[in-house]
């Protein structure tokens, strides 16, 4: 590879400084001035145009580099030829599936040991992490395989979340009762929420899941009667085995490998999903809906489905959540948590299940471990994102499809399937 | 025997514009027919109203599957119904799954003639791994019949022009049809794979039995292939007969060639 | 029924509406251009309401007229705003023209969320007064309980630049440009039309309206904070897809409609509702109309 900073021409510089002026401008009244309108004082705050002034110049340079890798990338791509020659770590993963198998039970195992090797704290953390691992993995069934575009994913967390919390306050329903129960409400609203809008494509689709999103967060803050508004539920029950009396440490762990489980068992059945009749049908869908009726999917059976079992998950997770926190109120499960939860999708690798964690993990955790500049960890988020999605709009893993093995011309099946 | 589709009276209307007209259309089994006119004259209009992606404003769908002989209306049903009843199609402009495997792309065709639901694909019993592996052997068999074999992990889009062609047939081949519609099969290939292609039509019909319909713009193509040629213009159907008849025919050289030459 | 009430709900409304159209005719256009939902047209609101909050402010030293004051901070506003959004569009979209729409919405996400807290860092947290610069208009006294001076600006100007804007797509070459772009960007292309430069116009003229409406309802209501742009981006979308986006007309009859059903509802109903009844008009009109009032059936093309 070239050094980048041989390339640097005058012009570059030239750009790079109209650049600079160009936001020094753009920044001005923003930047610069601050207005006081309750004391009525302004204050001038020259020193930030030179901050930004610097700032742009460093980093369009930066960014023309990055902009020039990436075309470069294309137009390698382009030309079979060149590509065959690079062989990615993935590539070569891939024909190694010890490998994998060995580097996943090795993270598996240190999943298992986390809570005994650090604190009660990052085990607490690590548990909000999982969940958000599940809703995007559940997610990820609907957005990344049929393609259908959800805004409000995270009403059906909320419905878990609630049939726990409601259940338990008036009927002292249990922990391991309501688990499936959120579940199968969760699904039974997506199956209601799908059936009208299964004519509806791409972004209409997405804005009415949105607006059911934004209904349920209101009629939650309002009837009383029924969630207590926005002051919430509180005093939701940890979760017990045994009918033992656990304390916080103990139900904390318990919490924990709790949603480790139904981390496995997710990755588990949307990897089976993935490589089925029903799993092809779903990125059909996603490919290209009339060709794949006209080959015969049945399109709204198979958004129903879609819809049911990502639904599922979520409000499984909302239970957990319940469970976790012992208190939830309407603010937990606001449009943005929706859309949070769509860019780890999209960010971590659409379809990919190691993306999706990934990406899952990185949103979640990042801005835990950013707390230090607590500041400007949603501002460093949203550029990250932008920049993300500018130079890998894959995602970090994308997703590859399954291979099959076959000696040629004999046409028997070598492999199998697994 | 009554013909394996039998089009009566077939009337598509877009607002005011009446792109099928009333026309007739018949098929009998292990022909092959071409629909042709120029551009624009709603040959792919009435491909749609058969296959079930647009609803024919009036008129008759009739088919009678060889296998069973049964004559059924069709008309209105949902495109996975009819693909499901055995007309399969390809479209003008190729519309495969473009992030799917070559494979993945061939075994989707086979998706109506398998029964796994959510429960066998995440317990995968054993019938369901029997059907599974059954499908990729018979999807390869599909491959192998249009030389598509080499490509069979290779992402769709990642395939040469001609092999795209080749693999929307191979795909709709998989559904296991009776009556195959090929929309422009030869578009934008070489005189070669044109060549290619009309011995790979011949075949399909003569080894597999499948009757073949198909719109056509190389009239080389058209004339060597088809037993029986449907023109239409302007929604109209204008002629139909047998190649030698229609290239005589006046009315088909005045749509093709315009009002001014005399024929 | 109380006839003032009703014609008071009905101006409230409007007004509302008024503000909901400014901002949706940027998300229509952009949509029907480059099929973008963008996200951050919001922020470009807010980012326009504060800019003429901070020129006002500063400007009030001179002892200039208020209406002065007004008038510049306003024009400012919009040039800052329109900057903005012609920015944004270069980092941030343009390079993902050819990438999944997806990736494109989540950028204009991130884009979203990185402009909202710049605010908050370079300004406050805080809401923000904003100076009640424009004088109580002489002929509105007698109606003046059911129709302010604000309300009356929002209305004006909004039919204003409706005009302007129907004008501009109707008869001048760029808004041809625009109509044939949004139509199929391929065949434009073919014949001569710089994409590029109709894509730049759209976010400049979209921002500039968003810029509009943020300056008229930070008077009317008289306070802002950096949060204000998101919740108004999401009515105006909701607005936009009402109507059928894509479609400029359309964006504008969704506003309205949306802005009406609104007011009834908390007017006549409960104000703890007031998003029910706008979301909920929404999914009932989907559900039988699904491509919006003034939408065209989505094309199947095949």
């Amino acid at each position: 590879m070239q050094n980048p900073l041989k390339q640097i021409t005058p012009k570059d510089i030239k750009r790079s400084l109209l650049m600079a002026l160009w936001f020094m401008f753009l920044t001005f009244p923003i930047m610069v001035i601050k207005v006081n309108t309750i004391t009525d004082t302004v204050e001038w705050r020259w020193i930030n145009m030179f901050i930004v002034g610097a700032a742009t110049f460093i980093f369009s340079h930066v960014w023309k580099v990055l902009i020039d890798r990436k075309e470069g990338r294309m137009a390698a791509a382009e030309e079979p030829e060149k590509k065959a020659e690079k062989v990615t770590l993935r590539e070569r993963l891939e024909e190694k599936p010890a490998i994998v198998k060995t580097g996943s039970l090795v993270i598996l195992g240190l999943a298992v040991l986390f809570p005994i090797m650090t604190g009660m704290y990052q085990t607490s953390i690590m548990i909000t992490a999982l969940l958000y691992v599940v809703l995007a993995l559940g997610l990820n069934i609907i957005v990344g395989l049929g393609g259908l575009l959800v805004l409000g994913y995270i009403v059906f967390y909320g419905v878990g979340a609630y049939t726990y919390a409601i259940l338990n306050y008036h009927f002292g329903l249990n922990f391991w009762l309501a688990l499936p129960l959120g579940g199968i409400f969760a699904m039974a609203l997506g199956i209601l929420i799908a059936i009208p809008v299964l004519r509806l494509r791409g972004d209409y689709l997405a804005i009415v899941t949105l607006a059911f999103g934004e209904i349920f967060r209101i009629v939650m803050e309002n009837w009383n009667a029924l969630s207590f508004g926005p002051s919430g539920i509180a005093n939701i029950p940890r979760p017990t085995i045994f009918g033992l009396d656990f304390n916080l440490k103990q139900s904390t762990n318990l919490t924990y490998y709790i949603i480790l489980v139904f981390v496995v068992l997710t990755i588990f059945i949307v990897r089976r999903l993935e490589d089925s009749r029903l799993g092809r049908a779903w990125v059909a869908m996603r490919e290209d809906e009339i060709a794949g009726e006209s080959m015969g999917i049945d399109m709204g059976k198979t958004k129903l489905a879609a819809f049911a079992l990502s639904t599922f998950w979520a409000g499984v997770a909302g239970v957990i959540f319940a469970g976790k926190t012992t208190f939830i109120n309407p603010a937990s499960f606001t449009m943005w948590e929706s859309i949070l939860v769509l860019c780890m999708v999209v960010l971590g690798g659409m379809g990919s299940i190691p993306g999706v964690i990934t990406g899952a993990l990185i949103i979640t955790l990042l801005p835990e471990y950013l707390r230090a500049f607590s500041e400007y960890r949603m501002l460093i988020f949203g550029a990250i994102l932008v920049i993300m999605m500018v130079f890998k709009p894959e995602g970090m893993i994308p997703a590859i499809r399954q291979k099959y093995e076959f000696k040629l011309n004999t046409g028997k099946n070598r492999k199998g399937v697994k | 025997m009554a013909p394996i589709l039998d089009v009566k009276k077939l009337r598509m209307d877009f607002g005011g514009l009446r792109a099928v007209n009333d026309v007739d259309l018949h098929i009998n089994e292990k022909e092959i027919v071409a629909l042709i006119g120029p551009n624009g004259a709603g040959k792919t209009t009435f491909f749609n109203c058969i296959t079930g992606v647009t609803r024919p404003t009036a008129g008759d769908v009739m088919i009678a599957p060889p296998s069973t002989g049964k004559v059924e209306r069709v008309n209105g049903m949902k495109p996975n119904r009819i693909t499901e009843k055995g007309l399969a199609r390809t479209f003008q402009n190729i519309r495969l799954f473009q992030n799917m495997t070559v494979l993945e792309n061939v075994m989707i065709g086979r998706h109506t003639r398998m029964k796994a639901g959510v429960g066998g694909a995440i317990l995968r019993d054993r019938r369901t791994m029997a059907e599974e592996k059954q499908v990729i052997e018979d999807s390869y068999e599909v491959l192998k019949k249009l030389n598509l074999e080499q490509f069979v992990n290779e992402l769709a889009k990642n395939l040469p022009y001609g092999a795209q062609r080749r693999l929307e047939i191979a795909r709709a081949m998989a559904t296991e049809p009776f009556l195959l519609l090929l929309d422009e099969p030869a578009a934008g290939m070489n005189p070669q794979e044109t060549h290619d292609l009309d011995e790979t039509i011949v075949r399909i019909r003569d080894t597999e039995g499948i009757t073949i319909l198909l719109i056509e713009h190389d009239m080389s193509l058209v004339m060597s292939l088809s037993e029986r040629i449907y023109v239409v213009d302007y929604g109209k159907l204008i002629a139909a007969g047998v190649p030698e008849d229609i290239k005589k025919n006046p009315e088909v050289i005045k749509a093709y060639l315009g009002e001014d030459v005399d024929a | 029924m109380n006839s003032t009430y009703f014609i008071e709900l009905f101006l409230g409304g409007l007004t509302r509406g008024s503000i909901y159209a400014l901002i949706a005719l940027g998300y229509t256009m952009v949509y029907g251009i480059i099929q973008l939902i963008n996200f951050a047209h919001g922020e470009i609101y807010m980012i326009g309401a504060f800019t003429a909050l901070i020129v006002s402010g500063a400007l009030a030293f001179t002892g200039l007229d208020p209406v002065i004051i007004f008038l510049i901070s306003a024009v400012v506003a919009i040039v800052f705003s329109a900057a903005y959004g012609v920015t944004m569009e270069k980092i941030a979209y343009k390079p993902l023209r050819k990438a999944p729409r997806l990736s494109a919405l989540i950028s204009a996400i991130g884009m979203s969320m990185f402009l909202q807290n710049y605010v908050l860092l370079a300004q406050t947290s805080d809401f923000q007064p904003f100076p009640d610069l424009i004088p109580d208009l002489k002929f509105l006294k007698p109606i003046e309980n059911i129709m302010n001076t604000t309300q009356f600006i929002i209305l004006a100007t909004t039919a204003v630049v409706m005009v302007l804007f129907t004008l501009l797509i109707k008869y001048t070459k760029i808004g041809k440009a625009m109509r044939a772009t949004a139509q199929d960007k391929i065949m434009a292309q073919l014949v001569g039309i710089n994409i590029n430069k109709v894509i730049m116009v759209t976010f400049l003229i979209g921002s500039s309206t968003a810029a509009i409406g943020g300056i008229l309802i930070s008077s009317h209501v008289g306070q802002i904070n950096f949060y204000i742009g998101f919740i108004a981006g999401i009515k105006a979308f909701v607005a936009a897809v009402l109507g059928g986006i894509g479609s400029v007309p359309g964006a504008v009859l969704g506003s309205f409609v949306l802005g009406l059903t609104e007011s009834f509802g908390t007017g006549y109903i409960s104000s703890d509702y007031e998003d029910v009844f706008a979301f909920g008009f929404l999914i009932i009109i989907l559900i039988f109309k699904p491509s919006g009032i003034l939408g065209k059936p989505t094309k199947k093309k095949v």
